[in-house]
């Protein structure tokens, strides 16, 4: 069974975010989504490239009341 | 494509330590062949037990990069060991002049390592210099 995940990384600066996010992921299981939350806007960038060069997937990325949610998938 | 980074650590100034820091911790945790070597005034600030403030080159070390949320350069170096399998590898001839063993630093460092080991192992790696 997936589990979704939310990782509250808001008010931390790089690469505070990314490197919540890349600890989650080696946590999670094939299957899992993790949305992180960040308030710093190099993650706007930033993940999406981890995303692609690790190989995982990237759901969605939007900003919302000046948080961006990232939303990736664990795909290995 | 794996990339092999190698940095020389160096400086004792924040700036400098905390850019390595973010270097190493972001390439190691994406992949990344990672291996940091510690050497003279960047060495103390990895004593166990040493939360000693580092000296600043500007504002930057003195008080931006003091603000909440802004991971410690401490803590960068060690989840690029345990997210990335960086290697941290100190100096011998600084492990030597200062009068530390194996164990006296950092959970996360390796062996005291010589610069020819170091280079052997850099073959091929971006060196970059901090």
């Amino acid at each position: 069974m997936s589990e979704h995940r939310v990782i509250d990384a808001k008010n931390t600066y790089c690469p505070g975010p990314l490197m919540e996010l890349i600890r989650h992921v080696k946590q999670a299981e094939v299957g899992d989504t993790l949305e992180l939350l960040s308030t710093d806007s190099g993650t706007a960038n930033d993940v999406p490239e981890w995303v692609a060069k690790i190989g995982h997937e990237l759901l969605s990325s939007e900003q919302i009341d000046d948080v961006w949610h990232v939303t990736v998938k664990k795909v290995k | 494509m794996t990339n092999k980074i190698s940095i020389i650590c160096l400086s004792g100034e924040h700036e400098k330590l905390q850019m390595a820091a973010m270097v190493a911790s972001v390439g190691a945790a994406s992949g990344d062949e990672v291996t940091v070597f510690f050497s003279m005034n960047a060495m103390k600030y990895f004593i166990r037990g040493n939360e000693e403030v580092v000296p600043a080159q500007g504002e930057f070390g003195s008080t931006v990069l003091c603000r909440e949320g802004v991971p410690s350069f401490r803590d960068l170096f060690q989840q690029a060991a345990e997210l990335g399998d960086a290697a941290l590898l100190p100096c011998s001839m600084a492990m030597d002049l200062l009068e530390l063993k194996d164990g006296d630093l950092m959970g996360e460092f390796g062996p005291s390592t010589g610069l020819t080991k170091f280079l052997s192992d850099a073959e091929g790696a971006q060196i970059i210099t901090f």
